[in-house]
């Protein structure tokens, strides 16, 4: 099934401390780990205190979701026209290991909110003011064509004008995050289709 | 040690315990709200700030409605600290 109407606009990878924009790269740096997405942060402009309080997986999405939507016209639609649909293979065990470990003396609460992996579609809804349909999906690999026919049916049956989808991964301070837009009607980009979501 | 350099403890582990990596010791004055304006914690903030009179204190929080007044500021926690301290050594 094709949905003509739906274009992917816009994309992003962040993967071995380079930030990429439809192929364009915007940031890199020497650093690694989470050292690397605090320089993101800083170097991206993207103001917002909470995010060193952040697990690594909510940094890394805040910040693709930062880069993917720079331009202004990607939030110029009505918070509850925005949906988010991603997904991964590790979950939150980065978050849920640090809990645990923290649970041996005391159990910190500002880790054990992070011990969902959807926690970070919510951090991006929060920063950027989204309402629409969320979800998060775990698999082994990325998906394309579960996240196109999710994504498709949000945005035919849920008046959704605009999906962030993709992949956003952490595990052992090794980070990968393929973030689409997804535009109904704005032909300023590829058609939504699942081969073009696939990820190399 | 005095009530001057709790306070800059208190400033050093609150900014450890909360992660406000983008602060400093300097950028929290003595009397600023730490809640909502000032320092902008929120509600998870508030469970840290519990973690840390206990882990590092030794103080439990007896009566949860009693954080509020507590918490206001880091010298509020300082005093409530020193009391403490005073009221375990009676």
């Amino acid at each position: 099934m094709q949905h003509n109407e739906l274009y992917i606009t816009s994309k992003v990878h962040i993967g071995k401390s380079k930030i990429f924009r439809k192929e364009e790269l915007v940031f890199q740096s020497t650093a690694t780990g989470q050292a690397f997405l605090n320089s993101a942060y800083e170097a991206l402009d993207n103001h917002y205190p909470k995010f060193y309080k952040m697990d690594a997986l909510c940094k890394l999405g805040t910040i693709a979701a930062h880069v993917l939507l720079e331009t202004p016209e990607k939030t110029g639609y009505q918070p509850e026209e925005v949906g988010i649909v991603l997904s991964n293979k590790n979950g939150s065990i980065e978050a849920d290991l640090s809990y645990f470990e923290s649970a041996k003396t005391f159990p910190s609460p500002s880790l054990f909110v992070y011990t969902l992996p959807n926690i970070v579609i919510g951090e991006i809804s929060i920063r950027n003011g989204f309402k629409g349909e969320n979800a998060f999906f775990i698999s082994e690999k990325f998906n394309a064509e579960w996240i196109h026919f999710y994504v498709s049916d949000i945005m035919q049956n849920h008046d959704i004008k605009a999906c962030i989808c993709g992949w956003a991964d952490v595990l052992n301070e090794e980070f990968e995050a393929h973030f689409f837009l997804v535009e109904k009607g704005n032909k300023n980009g590829v058609n939504f289709t699942p081969r073009n979501l696939e990820i190399k | 040690m005095d009530r001057k350099d709790l306070i800059q403890q208190l400033k050093t582990q609150i900014i450890k315990q909360l992660n406000l990596a983008d602060k400093s010791p300097a950028d929290i004055k003595d009397d600023d709200p730490l809640f909502v304006e000032g320092l902008g914690l929120d509600s998870i903030d508030a469970l840290e700030l519990i973690v840390l009179l206990q882990q590092e204190y030794d103080i439990k929080l007896k009566n949860a409605e009693e954080g509020q007044s507590i918490f206001r500021s880091v010298s509020s926690m300082a005093d409530y600290i020193l009391e403490q301290r005073a009221g375990a050594a009676n």
